[in-house]
C-alpha cells in the first residue's frame, strides 16, 4: 500500500463524498412523485431507493474506462485536477440542494473536471466538440423528449379511466408508481456508482497502485456503493420538494406517466449509448404530466429557476475545480490540505444554513417551496401552514 | 464532431412509443380494476370481464419490467 499517496488518499475520500452528494441529489429523480401522490411513506421510498441504488452499484461490472467520457484528455489529467473536480462538484450539488433545485451530478462532475483540466493543463486538454455532444445536445433533448412521452401519456391516462372509480384508479397507479420508480433507482445504481468507482480505479491505476486494465477492488465496489446508497437514504428532501410538489401538484396517475417516461427514457440511451443526466429527464416528465392534465397548474417560475440552475451548474463547477485546481498546482500537498478544509468548512456552512429551515421526511409533503430563511419570518408563515 | 442523429431519433421515437404503449395498457387494467371492484362492492356478483382485462393488461406491463431489469442487470447479456 505504498503506493497510496497523500493525494491519492485525497482523492479517494473526495471522490466517496461526492459519490454521496450524488445520491442524495437524486434520490428525487426516482422517488419525489412517489412520495408526493403518497404511492409511499418517505422513509419507506428512501429506504427503497438506498438499497436499489447499492443493489445497481454490485450489479454494473462495466466501469468506466475514462473518468469524463473524452470531454477531457484522460493521459493529461493527474490526481490533483481530479481531486479539484470534484470539490468544484461536491459545492456545487450542496448549494443547488440547499436552494432545493434539482440540478444533474454529473454535469457537476464534468464542470468541475474541465475546470480543473483547464487551469491544470490548459485549454487544449479540453475536448470542446465532446462538450457539446456529451452534454448540451442532451441536455436539451432529454427532458423534451421525456417531456413529451410524459405529456401524451398522461392525458390518455386521464381519458381512458375518466368514467371509472376514483378510488380504485388513484390505487391503480400507485402500485405501478412504485415498480416503475424502483426501476429508476436501480437504473441509477448501476449508472452513477460505477461513476465513482472509475474515478477511484483510474485514480489507483495512474498512482501505481493498481496495474493498467485492473477491475475496480471489491473495496472500491462496496464503498461507492455503500457512499450513494447511503445519500439516497438520508434523501435530499429539498429537491424532493421542489420535484414532488413545487413543479405542479401530482396526482397518481401523472406521477406513473412521469416516472415511467424517465424509465424508458433512461433505459433506451443507455441501451443506444447516448449519454443524458437522470435528474433532467425526470425534471422534463414531472412537467410534461403537469401539462398533460387539464387544469393543472405548472409554476413556470419554478421551471424557470430550474432550467437557471442547469445553465450554470457546468460553468459554477468549473470555476470552484478550475480555482481548486490551481492552488493544489502551486501549494502541493499543502495546497491540497487547504483546498480540502475549506470545502470543508464551505460544505459544513452550507449545512448549517439549511438547519434554519430544514426539509425531512415530515415536512416534505407540507409546502411546495423551500425557503433558506427561518420560518419564524413573515415571508414564509404563509407557505408553511 | 459527430452527433449521432439517429441515436438521438431513435431514442425519441423509442421512448415516446413505450411509454405510451405502457401507461395506456396500464390505464386499460386500472379500468378492469376498478369495474372488478365496483361489481363486488354492489353485491352484483363478480365483474369476470373486468378481472380478466386487469389481470392480462397488469401482467403485461409486468413483462415490460422484467423486461427493464434484463437492460438494466449486464449479467443477464
Amino acid at each position: 500500500m505504498d503506493h497510496i499517496t497523500f493525494l491519492v488518499a485525497v482523492v479517494i475520500v473526495t471522490a466517496l463524498a461526492f459519490d454521496f452528494t450524488n445520491g442524495f441529489h437524486d434520490t428525487a429523480n426516482a422517488m419525489a412523485t412517489s412520495i408526493a401522490t403518497g404511492a409511499l411513506k418517505p422513509k419507506t421510498a428512501v429506504l427503497i431507493s438506498g438499497v436499489l441504488n447499492v443493489v445497481g452499484a454490485f450489479l454494473s461490472t462495466e466501469v468506466a474506462k475514462t473518468i469524463s467520457g473524452g470531454i477531457v484528455d484522460d493521459t493529461l489529467v493527474t490526481p490533483g485536477m481530479i481531486f479539484a473536480g470534484l470539490v468544484g462538484a461536491i459545492l456545487w450539488n450542496l448549494l443547488t440542494w440547499l436552494v432545493g433545485l434539482p440540478s444533474s451530478s454529473s454535469h457537476a462532475l464534468f464542470g468541475g473536471l474541465i475546470g480543473a483540466v483547464w487551469v491544470g493543463a490548459g485549454s487544449h486538454g479540453v475536448h470542446f466538440d465532446k462538450v457539446v455532444e456529451k452534454v448540451l445536445i442532451p441536455a436539451v433533448a432529454s427532458p423534451l423528449v421525456a417531456g413529451v412521452a410524459a405529456l401524451l401519456a398522461t392525458y390518455l391516462a386521464y381519458k381512458l379511466t375518466s368514467r371509472a372509480r376514483k378510488q380504485s384508479v388513484t390505487k391503480g397507479f400507485r402500485l405501478g408508481q412504485i415498480a416503475s420508480a424502483s426501476l429508476v433507482s436501480l437504473a441509477h445504481g448501476t449508472n452513477d456508482a460505477q461513476k465513482t468507482m472509475g474515478v477511484i480505479t483510474l485514480t489507483l491505476i495512474s498512482a501505481g497502485a493498481l496495474g493498467h486494465d485492473a477491475g475496480p477492488p471489491v473495496w472500491v465496489i462496496a464503498s461507492a456503493g455503500l457512499a450513494i446508497g447511503l445519500g439516497t437514504y438520508l434523501g435530499g428532501w429539498r429537491i424532493i420538494r421542489t420535484m414532488g410538489k413545487g413543479l405542479t401538484e401530482i396526482q397518481s396517475p401523472q406521477g406513473f406517466a412521469a416516472e415511467t417516461a424517465s424509465t424508458t427514457v433512461i433505459l433506451t440511451s443507455a441501451h443506444l449509448g447516448f449519454a443524458l443526466s437522470t435528474t433532467q429527464v425526470a425534471s422534463g416528465s414531472i412537467l410534461g404530466a403537469g401539462l398533460g392534465r387539464r387544469l393543472a397548474e405548472v409554476r413556470w417560475g419554478v421551471a424557470g429557476r430550474m432550467v437557471v440552475a442547469w445553465l450554470v451548474t457546468l460553468p459554477a463547477a468549473a470555476l470552484v475545480g478550475g480555482v481548486s485546481a490551481g492552488v493544489v498546482k502551486h501549494g502541493g500537498n499543502l495546497g491540497t490540505a487547504v483546498v480540502a478544509l475549506v470545502g470543508a468548512a464551505v460544505a459544513a456552512g452550507i449545512v448549517l444554513v439549511s438547519r434554519r429551515n430544514p426539509v425531512s421526511a415530515h415536512n416534505v409533503n407540507d409546502a411546495h417551496e423551500v425557503t433558506i430563511r427561518s420560518t419564524e419570518e413573515p415571508t414564509t408563515v404563509g407557505t408553511a401552514a | 464532431m459527430n452527433l449521432d442523429w439517429t441515436a438521438l431519433g431513435q431514442v425519441a421515437a423509442v421512448s415516446l412509443a413505450v411509454t405510451v404503449a405502457v401507461v395506456t395498457v396500464f390505464a386499460l387494467g386500472v379500468l378492469g380494476l376498478a369495474r372488478y371492484e365496483r361489481a363486488r362492492e354492489e353485491g352484483a356478483g363478480t365483474s369476470t370481464v373486468g378481472g380478466a382485462q386487469a389481470g392480462l393488461c397488469f401482467v403485461a406491463c409486468a413483462a415490460v419490467v422484467a423486461y427493464g431489469i434484463y437492460l438494466i442487470v449486464p449479467q443477464f447479456h
